[in-house]
């Protein structure tokens, strides 16, 4: 065999050894999860909340922590997309090849390499200079400061995708530049959109570290944007550091109700959305 | 120069300048009110920065600059105080490649009256009917205009996007050849609105090619590298050349 021949069988083994690492490696997690998390999983722990002895082995369940993490990630994104939407919009379309624009695209890529325990400490600091205690409210913020990077950066990549000549189109019928990237950029890039979206969710939802101080822990189910809230991550944490069997196992149920909820969200959004994104240009 | 016809745009020492590359040089002409005029050479001639130049869509251009007069019935486009979505609506535009707003067939239509600030109904039904109309495109999607708008062929995209423009009412029709990305048939449809068009509007129309500029222009510009190398009405531009160039490109020895 050539050279050249053996290079393109080796690469492409290469190639294909990486994709089954990627692929096994996704497919060992679920596995673990589902094997050990399945026996453990029952209707009481997604119905009832960690009543006292939970973390002792005795009945309950984490509707808590599942509430809460609802509460948290979704609050978060909420407000993360309020934000993020108007910086991508106006860095493609309004700031264009300027300095300013690649300055907040630099800072948004550093900030996208903040480890979570540093927006945790960072929101905590806030919150003791504010008076703050550790609430539903702390956490909402801290998790949307946590996603923003991801969320803004995701936009900016389909918003730059939508063509000169659709823009083109709205303008020429004397469009100003905000009906144009309200009624028009935004449509054709809304599937885009989503995806940020529901990457931001993504990971707001499965982050521990930043809610550890600002969010802090609870057995109830917050009453108001001020009481401590519980959040999967932390249960699953929680769980696994009990020297209980049965306690740990439960760890694993946790992880899989947060995987299937994931899941879920994605699924129904995608079928919700389905509506308006049928008007998308291809 | 212009002859018999009523000047309605007149394009005074027009330059544009991208980035380095001077793509319109002293361009001065005038354009015939309520005929079709138009614009040909060959490729990367200029013709579409000229066309685009009308409703001021070079402003859209990163590092663009402009110089020179456009007057639009006397009043030149590139003054202070001139309301740039005022000019774009007067100029109704019909690009190279169909490119519908990403809704409905109906509300493709309804974009640019409700920007202006339509919002009856039964107004909107009707412009969106007539426009269609006009178009020629009513009888094909009168049972569908709530589809996407995406879902249309290329030809039909391509009426749509002309019902679009006629939509806010404008006074020219800036086409920028609309029939190259078009099936023949297609094409004669387009070519065949745009004749009747041409009795309540002035069409500016880009092509390369010489036999459709033929048949519907009663005005020739003829651009080459960036600058006007010959304009009059059609008969006399395309049986009398008075330059050797664009004999040369009439003749098809180039372009």
């Amino acid at each position: 065999m050539d050279k050249r021949k053996l290079e393109e069988s080796l690469f492409k083994g290469l190639m294909i050894a990486s994709i089954l690492i990627v692929t096994c490696s996704l497919l060992a997690v679920i596995v673990v999860v589902v094997l050990k998390g399945v026996p453990a999983l029952s209707l009481s722990m997604i119905l009832q909340t960690s009543k006292g002895g939970y973390y002792l082995g005795k009945e309950g369940g984490i509707l808590n922590a599942i509430v809460g993490s609802l509460y948290v990630a979704g609050g978060a994104t909420a407000l993360a997309f309020v934000i993020s939407l108007p910086v991508a919009l106006y860095l493609e379309e309004y700031a264009g090849r300027s300095k300013l624009a690649s300055f907040v695209r630099l800072s948004l890529d550093v900030l996208w390499g903040v480890p979570s325990i540093v927006y945790g400490a960072f929101g905590f600091t806030i919150m003791l200079y504010l008076g703050m205690r550790a609430s539903l409210l702390g956490g909402i913020i801290t998790v949307a400061l946590l996603v923003l990077p991801i969320m803004i950066r995701a936009m900016d990549e389909v918003v730059r995708m939508v063509s000169l000549e659709l823009k083109e189109a709205s303008y020429a019928l004397g469009a100003t530049k905000l009906e144009t990237v309200l009624k028009v950029v935004s449509r054709q890039a809304l599937p885009g959109i989503l995806t940020a979206v529901l990457l931001a969710f993504g990971r707001g939802i499965g982050d521990a570290a930043s809610v550890l101080f600002t969010a802090s822990y609870s057995d109830y189910i917050p009453a108001s944007l001020l009481d401590p809230v519980a959040t999967l991550p932390l249960a699953i944490f929680y769980q696994l550091a009990t020297p209980f069997p049965k306690v740990q196992q439960r760890a694993y149920a946790s992880g899989l109700i947060l995987l299937v909820m994931v899941l879920l969200i994605s699924v129904a959004s995608r079928l919700l959305t389905k509506k308006f994104t049928k008007y998308v240009i291809r | 120069m212009i002859g018999v016809f009523k000047p309605q745009i007149s394009i005074q020492k027009l330059n544009v300048i991208y980035e380095g590359h001077h793509a319109l040089k002293d361009i001065t002409v005038d354009i015939p009110k309520k005929r079709i005029t138009a614009i040909i050479g060959p490729s990367g001639c200029g013709k579409t920065t000229l066309l685009k130049s009308l409703n001021r869509l070079t402003d859209l251009v990163e590092g663009v600059k402009v110089s020179g007069k456009i007057l639009v019935d006397g009043i030149n486009i590139f003054d202070n105080g001139i309301d740039i979505t005022d000019v774009r609506k007067r100029m109704g535009l019909i690009a190279q490649t169909p490119n519908p707003l990403p809704m409905s067939i109906y509300d493709n239509i309804a974009y640019g009256p409700r920007i202006h600030g339509a919002k009856d109904r039964k107004e909107l039904d009707q412009t969106v009917e007539n426009c269609l109309q006009a178009a020629g495109l009513w009888n094909e999607v009168k049972h569908k205009l709530k589809e996407p708008a995406s879902k249309l062929s290329a030809g039909q995209q391509q009426r749509l996007c002309l019902a679009r423009a006629l939509a806010v009412k404008p006074e020219v029709l800036l086409c920028d050849e609309p029939t190259s990305a078009l099936d023949p048939i297609s094409a004669r449809h387009i070519e065949k609105q745009l004749l009747i068009l041409k009795e309540d509007y002035t069409v500016i129309f880009v092509t390369h090619i010489l036999r459709q500029a033929k048949r519907l222009a009663d005005y020739v510009i003829f651009l080459y590298l960036g600058e006007i190398i010959e304009h009059g009405p059609a008969e006399t531009v395309f049986t009398q050349p008075s330059n050797p160039r664009t004999k040369a490109y009439i003749e098809g020895v180039f372009g």
